[in-house]
């Protein structure tokens, strides 16, 4: 199995944190992983993506046109990459930041209100562990507990005390993300 | 061997030139490569090793050839516009047999371009972008893994041959995260003593380093010694990999990044029932004419995928020497061609 | 005042020779008010047709399409070799360098020591922000000492990383140097100041008296790691210590004087 993902959004929603977090679990999941940031001057307040592959395999191109599974910050992100994902591909996205509906129908949606979600939890700023929560629930691409762990290594010295908000935010978007699977 | 941990392209260049024993770096900001100068800025303090920013990438590859002449490990990283200043400076190294390990970060050119990722700049780093009959040997990773690995090999091989080394990496190399398992470090004190540096003429003759004869017949001499030397690398430091090849009926040939794109290429018209496989040259130059020869035997189709307008299809073309069609399909400026598109232009070639 | 006539003054102001393309500049950064007051200048002497732009590479790389006049872009360090064989092959033209420290005083010494001592006809406005803005906030030649970069995370100390480099300066030691003065323009009041010592180095080409640079100590808050008001402050309590300001030559206002120019 390889999934092949693309996160996409404003700078500063938390896109790339998303993917390395993906990524770094996939590497404690002992899966063979890749993560490669868009970068260059449009960073500057303007959209940002990164591609993530986790794969049983060791991975190929990192570099992926067809992605399987898309997490989508905002609506110029899902004009991008909602066309490019894979037949019965899997769509996470961000509805507080998108008021429109996605129009392929040949897909599978999850819809992630993730910034009320994390504005109730008091950290506006976790929405993207929303994301993260409902992708992993979503597509089964690594473990929650490889997550945890991967959030640890990151969220050291004065990051440290968000990470139990973070760990509720991720498990709140696993619940949604849950229930819309049924 | 330590354990995997994931880390960015550039700091995994960083920490496998400490843990090679390099511990004298000069460089001067340029992206996308920046973050490796600016890893060595932290990491060469906490080793007790030397770091310092040049004034410019002229006097960065000049510091080099004096901290190489009197013995040091010594490296430097930086992207396309800044090599190019450095060619003068590398020439020099050649002919006065100076190891040094060059990271060239490549970026979209010609000029100031852009800063994505690219290999326009084959024919510069392969071919050699300085004056006079100078080869570098050349290492073109396209994992984090390989780039580590073959940091590690390139400063073994400087010393060996006593010739300065270039990783010939790219903006994508440079920014991506990958798992990497750093082998353990090299102490500098215990590699061998250079013989030939410039130490002090303490109970000995004088020595000198120099890439300079006034005498032709003289330097004659000195350019077939390096000829000679060149003839050896050639012979022993040839580096590819090849990729589904035992029974395939297309060829493509492809290399560092791009190399590990065509993977999926391979494996996308194996599912369409094309039979493909790759070929991916490590080392540049040398660049290994005979084994891609050989393969070439066995198709009619060696297909040359390069960020660039072609200018390995050139190494290619005098491998394969018309046995086979070799097609190219390249992106320019920065942009990175995906696996599907690859794959069109293959369909295409076919007649499919 | 009618919403419409006010903004027909917003536009009657603007420079002809600035561009419509809105400045790409972080909040706070000094990049746009010097582009200003040098198109200000430019409508001024009536020389958007006859100017030249050499644009550096740094920050300012995209000046050429901020002016609206014809312009380039040299390669790093450069522009003041450029900026050479233009006044060489068209004396009549009026030819500017926009430059940064990195650009201006590290790569770029020996073409900027040069072209100042054969005191080419050539104006130079030199942006002092300490730092190497374009590509993440590395060291500059100017970084204050103490001061952490990217490349200096320890902060900059003497015995390892040098000095801060001192142009103006140096180009008081140089005889081709016509004007030379360093302003800044953090403040209103420092902005009519800074225009003026603009307008002595154009000047300083103009009546074809020697080179003319103007050095303007600006912010970085982007890689300085502060908010505008922040770097404004940090400029004045710090940069104006390191980098005295004022006059360090002037052969411009006697010349000026002999002609009758005001
Ligand atoms: C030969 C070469 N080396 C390095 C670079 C990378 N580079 C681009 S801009 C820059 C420094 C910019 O700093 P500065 O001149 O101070 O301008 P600022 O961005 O601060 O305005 C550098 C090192 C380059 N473009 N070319
Ligand atoms: S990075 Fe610094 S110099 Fe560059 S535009 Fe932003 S504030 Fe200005
Ligand atoms: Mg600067």
């Amino acid at each position: 199995m390889e999934h092949k993902l693309i996160a996409a959004g404003f700078g500063g929603q938390g896109v790339m944190l998303l993917g390395q977090l993906v990524a770094t679990a996939g590497m404690i999941d002992g899966k063979h992983v890749t993560w490669l940031p868009s970068y260059g001057p449009e960073m500057r307040g303007g959209t940002a993506n990164c591609t993530v592959v986790v794969s049983d395999e060791p991975v190929a191109s990192p570099v992926v046109d067809t992605p399987n599974e898309i997490v989508i910050f905002n609506i110029p992100s899902l004009l991008k990459f909602e066309p490019t994902l894979d037949k019965d591909g899997i769509l996470v996205m961000n509805t507080s930041m998108i008021d429109r509906e996605p129009s392929r129908k040949d897909i599978k949606v999850i819809k992630v209100p993730a910034n009320d979600v994390a504005d109730k939890l008091g950290v506006l700023k976790a929405q993207n562990m929303v994301m993260l929560g409902a992708y992993i629930e979503a597509t089964k691409a690594v473990s929650f507990e490889s997550v945890i762990k991967a959030l640890e290594k990151k969220m050291t010295g004065k990051k440290a005390k968000f990470l139990d908000v973070n760990k509720k935010a991720i498990e709140e978007g696993m619940k949604i993300a849950r229930e819309q699977l049924g | 061997m330590g354990e995997k941990i994931m880390v960015k392209g550039t700091e995994a260049i960083g920490e496998a030139a400490i843990r090679a024993g390099c511990r004298v770096y000069f460089g001067y900001p340029i992206t996308p490569q920046s973050e490796l100068t600016e890893y060595m800025s932290r990491r060469m303090e906490e080793v007790g090793g030397v770091f310092l920013q040049a004034e410019s990438e002229v006097a960065t590859v000049n510091m080099m050839y004096g901290a190489s002449s009197v013995g040091a490990r010594v490296m430097t990283s930086t992207s396309s516009p800044g090599f190019s200043l450095m060619q003068e400076g590398i020439s020099y190294m050649a002919n006065a047999q100076l190891p040094g390990v060059f990271v060239d970060v490549v970026r979209g050119g010609p000029g100031l371009g852009d800063i994505q990722p690219s290999q326009g700049d084959y024919f510069q780093i392969v071919k050699g972008g300085g004056h006079g009959d100078y080869r570098l040997p050349v290492y073109s990773p396209s994992s984090l893994q390989e780039a580590v690995e073959l940091t590690i090999h390139a400063f073994d091989v400087a010393d060996k041959y006593r010739t300065p080394v270039v990783i010939f990496a790219d903006g994508m190399m440079g920014q991506m995260m990958e798992p990497v398992e750093f082998p353990d470090p090299i102490d500098p004190g215990s590699l061998p003593e250079k013989d030939w540096a410039l130490t002090g003429a303490k109970g000995r003759n004088a020595r000198y380093v120099t890439s300079f004869d006034i005498d032709p017949y003289k330097l004659e001499k000195m350019n077939k010694n390096l000829q000679e030397k060149y003839k050896k690398i050639t012979e022993e430091e040839q580096k590819w990999e090849e990729f589904m090849t035992d029974d395939m009926e297309v060829l493509f040939v492809a290399h560092g990044t791009v190399g590990r794109i065509v993977k999926s290429t391979v494996k996308m018209a194996r599912d369409k029932g094309i039979k493909a496989g790759l070929f991916r040259p490590i080392s540049l130059f040398p660049f290994p004419y005979q084994r891609l020869s050989e393969l070439a035997d066995k198709v009619d189709i060696v297909m040359t995928v390069e960020m660039s307008a072609g200018q390995m299809l050139e190494d290619v073309k005098l491998a394969v020497l018309g046995k086979a069609r070799t097609p190219f399909y390249g992106r320019l400026a920065g942009v990175i061609p995906t696996p599907g598109e690859i794959l069109e232009a293959l369909m295409k070639e076919l007649g499919r | 005042m009618e919403k419409v006539s006010q903004e027909a003054m917003v536009i009657a102001k603007m420079p002809e020779s600035l561009s419509k393309k809105e400045f790409t500049y972080c909040p706070g950064c000094h990049h746009g008010i010097v582009h200003r007051l040098i198109a200000e200048l430019i409508d001024e002497f009536s020389l958007r047709e006859k100017t030249v732009l050499v644009a550096p590479v740094g920050c300012s790389v995209f000046a050429y399409e901020f002016f609206n006049v014809d312009g380039t872009v040299a390669p790093h360090g450069r522009a003041l070799a450029v900026a050479t064989g233009m006044k060489r092959s068209r004396p009549d033209l009026f030819i500017m360098t926009y430059q940064g420290d990195g650009d201006l005083a590290a790569i770029g010494t020996a073409e900027t020591i040069h072209a100042a001592n054969r005191g080419e006809r050539v104006t130079t406005v030199f942006i002092n922000n300490a730092v190497y803005g374009m590509t993440g906030g590395q060291m500059a030649p100017t970084t204050l000492l103490g001061m952490k970069t990217t490349t200096s995370p320890y902060g900059r100390r003497p015995e390892k990383e040098g000095y801060p480099i001192h142009v103006m300066e140096i180009m008081k030691e140089l005889p081709g140097v016509a004007y030379a003065e360093r302003v800044k323009v953090s403040r209103p009041q420092d902005v009519p100041k800074a225009k003026m010592a603009i307008k002595k180095a154009f000047y300083a080409q103009l009546l074809d008296i020697g080179f003319g640079i103007v050095e303007v100590l600006s912010t970085c808050p982007t890689n300085w790691g502060m908010d505008p008001v922040e770097a404004g402050r940090w400029l004045e309590e710090n940069m104006v210590k390191e980098f005295p300001l004022g006059v360090y030559v002037d052969k411009v206002t006697e010349v000026m004087k002999e002609k009758g120019v005001k």
